[in-house]
């Protein structure tokens, strides 16, 4: 008998946790789509502070270059080893080019890129939005009527989709540079061979599909950012709590808006 | 004249009522202090009478029109934010900004003054609470506690508000620092006439600056008067709080007593054998026998 009423009380307690999950997390979707809304909304009132933005385009995406770079030539080569793993015996060397160009524009260049950028962003415009609520700047902010979605939450944004591009159209010639280098050095191909490979079918389109992945991914990881702030609670704790949650949930939401790009444009 | 009214204001969050049928009134010109413990719903207030937080029941009026109730909505505030001024805790500067960007913010975004009138404007506050010119240029995070005070008190008199609102203006200063404020908090009523709500624990600053004190005390308001009222009042929990005793020292045989005219419940009524238990334990001598 008290085995079946512990069994009851279980399952009451577990249906109980599920609620309170979900009611959870339609709150934070509902708080994150209205987040979205309000920074698109007030986009245009980006002309008049372009100084914040420029700040953020600096902070934001120059900033990133190095990390960026170092990712960059480690894939290209990673990318060209792989390559020449899996189609040894099978397929001729001279696609090799072609492999390496379609895999790195359309999908390890800019999801890769936004990942580590999130990584660094993400959390970075948590933890700086999330003390500014623990200290009250936020606050202060609204009683000096300043809107901080239109002070701080847009220019970070329009920063995110204007330079993520930019940083993934640079990983992408990295990347090539690299991926060159290891040929030379280390597959039985020659360059002009490669080259013709990478040229062979590179279609526009792939390129245009790429960076517009990455304007999305950027528009992501600025608004992921700022979500975890807004909610962030008092103290150290919440704010590593937040920065945390951001980078995870803005790389799941990368790979997410990846998925679902593909599907619809590829 | 009554500049500021508070009628009936109830907020509660989730099952914990916060603020329990606040009145209070604020004349043109007149400092009030809001005191009471950590926690007692003070703050709470303050967040209501800036527009942060809206009640659940009751208003706020200022000048006879109703700027804060049940029904209103973010948006239908701001027209009444510029005539407040408010210096929160920690002064909440913006840390990214130095110190005169965070003077010249609300009135580049808010004004259409020349840069040259901007610069003027904030000479004259930094002035004001005395602080030179060349501050302009420090940031945040180089200014002593003092200091930011008196940064946060300049760029809210950028925008020449009527009333200042105090958020524990000086819970983190030294006693040199807090005398500084408190003059500038007298200061400002005196030379610009400006109506001032502190809120605060600290009962020395309360007595010297304030025209009337309210004491909030578990969400409601247990007293409201001036300074001379409130040293010589009965109640044993305003004399405990202004005499900052320990509750064990004080009104051991009925603790309850001070609750009963509020209405406010007390978890564990301790008896007098409890108490003197206590007693006995805290004042017994290590290894003298009973």
């Amino acid at each position: 008998m008290n085995g079946i009423l512990r069994m009851v009380s279980l399952t009451g307690e577990a249906a109980f946790s599920v609620g309170r999950g979900s009611a959870r997390f339609l709150r934070n979707f509902y708080r994150y789509c209205t987040l979205t809304g309000k920074t698109f909304s007030r986009g245009y009132l980006v002309y008049k502070n372009p100084d914040l933005t420029l700040v953020q385009m600096f902070g934001l995406g120059i900033e990133s270059l190095g990390l960026v770079t170092v990712i960059a030539i480690f894939l290209g080569t990673e990318t060209v080893i792989q390559a020449v793993y899996q189609m040894s015996g099978i397929i001729p060397m001279r696609y090799l080019g072609v492999l390496v160009c379609k895999t790195t524009i359309t999908e390890l260049a800019p999801v890769i890129t936004g990942m580590v950028v999130a990584g660094r962003v993400a959390t970075g415009i948590a933890a700086e939005i999330g003390s500014m609520k623990t200290t009250e700047q936020l606050d202060a902010m609204q009683v000096l009527r300043l809107d901080p979605i239109r002070y701080l939450i847009v220019p970070r944004t329009i920063a995110c989709i204007v330079m993520l591009p930019v940083l993934v159209v640079w990983a992408v010639f990295v990347d090539f540079m690299s991926s060159i280098v290891t040929v030379i050095l280390s597959v039985d191909i020659t360059m002009h061979t490669y080259l013709s490979g990478l040229r062979l079918f590179f279609a526009p389109i792939d390129l245009f599909v790429g960076i517009f992945k990455t304007m999305v991914f950027g528009a992501i990881i600025a608004l992921t950012g700022a979500h975890y702030g807004f909610e962030a609670k008092a103290g150290a704790e919440g704010v590593g709590e937040a920065t945390t949650k951001a980078v995870i949930v803005s790389a799941i939401l990368i790979l997410i808006f990846d998925f679902s790009i593909a599907v619809l444009v590829l | 004249m009554v500049l500021l009214k508070i009628e009936h204001l109830k907020k509660h969050f989730g099952s914990q009522v916060v603020l329990d049928d606040i009145n209070l009134e604020v004349g043109k010109g007149e400092i009030l202090c809001i005191i009471g413990q950590s926690g007692s719903g003070k703050t709470v207030l303050f967040r209501h009478i800036i527009g942060l937080i809206f009640p659940d029941g009751g208003l706020i009026s200022l000048e006879n029109e109703v700027i804060s109730s049940p029904t209103t909505r973010h948006v239908d505030f701001n027209r009444f934010r510029r005539r407040f001024g408010i210096l929160f805790q920690g002064a909440a500067l913006f840390d990214s900004m130095n110190v005169g960007e965070n003077l010249a913010f609300p009135l580049r975004e808010h004004t259409s003054l020349t840069e040259l009138e901007i610069q003027k404007i904030i000479g004259e506050s930094l002035e004001m609470v005395g602080l030179k010119e060349i501050f302009k240029t420090k940031m945040p995070s180089e200014l002593s506690g003092g200091m930011r005070s008196r940064v946060g008190l300049a760029r809210a008199l950028v925008m020449k508000p009527e009333i200042m609102l105090y958020d524990e203006p000086t819970s983190a200063l030294d006693p040199i620092m807090t005398e500084k404020i408190n003059d500038l908090i007298l200061g400002l009523r005196d030379r610009l006439q400006m109506t001032s709500i502190v809120v605060t624990h600290d009962i020395g600053s309360a007595y010297k600056i304030a025209d009337k004190i309210a004491m909030i005390h578990e969400g409601k308001i247990i007293f409201n008067g001036t300074p001379g009222e409130i040293r010589t009042s009965r109640n044993p929990y305003i004399q405990q709080f202004i005499r900052g005793q320990r509750k064990m020292h004080y009104a051991v045989e009925d603790e309850d007593a001070y609750a009963k005219p509020f209405g406010a419940v007390h978890e564990e009524p301790k008896s007098p054998d409890i108490a003197n238990k206590l007693f006995d334990r805290r004042f017994t001598l290590p290894g003298a026998g009973a």
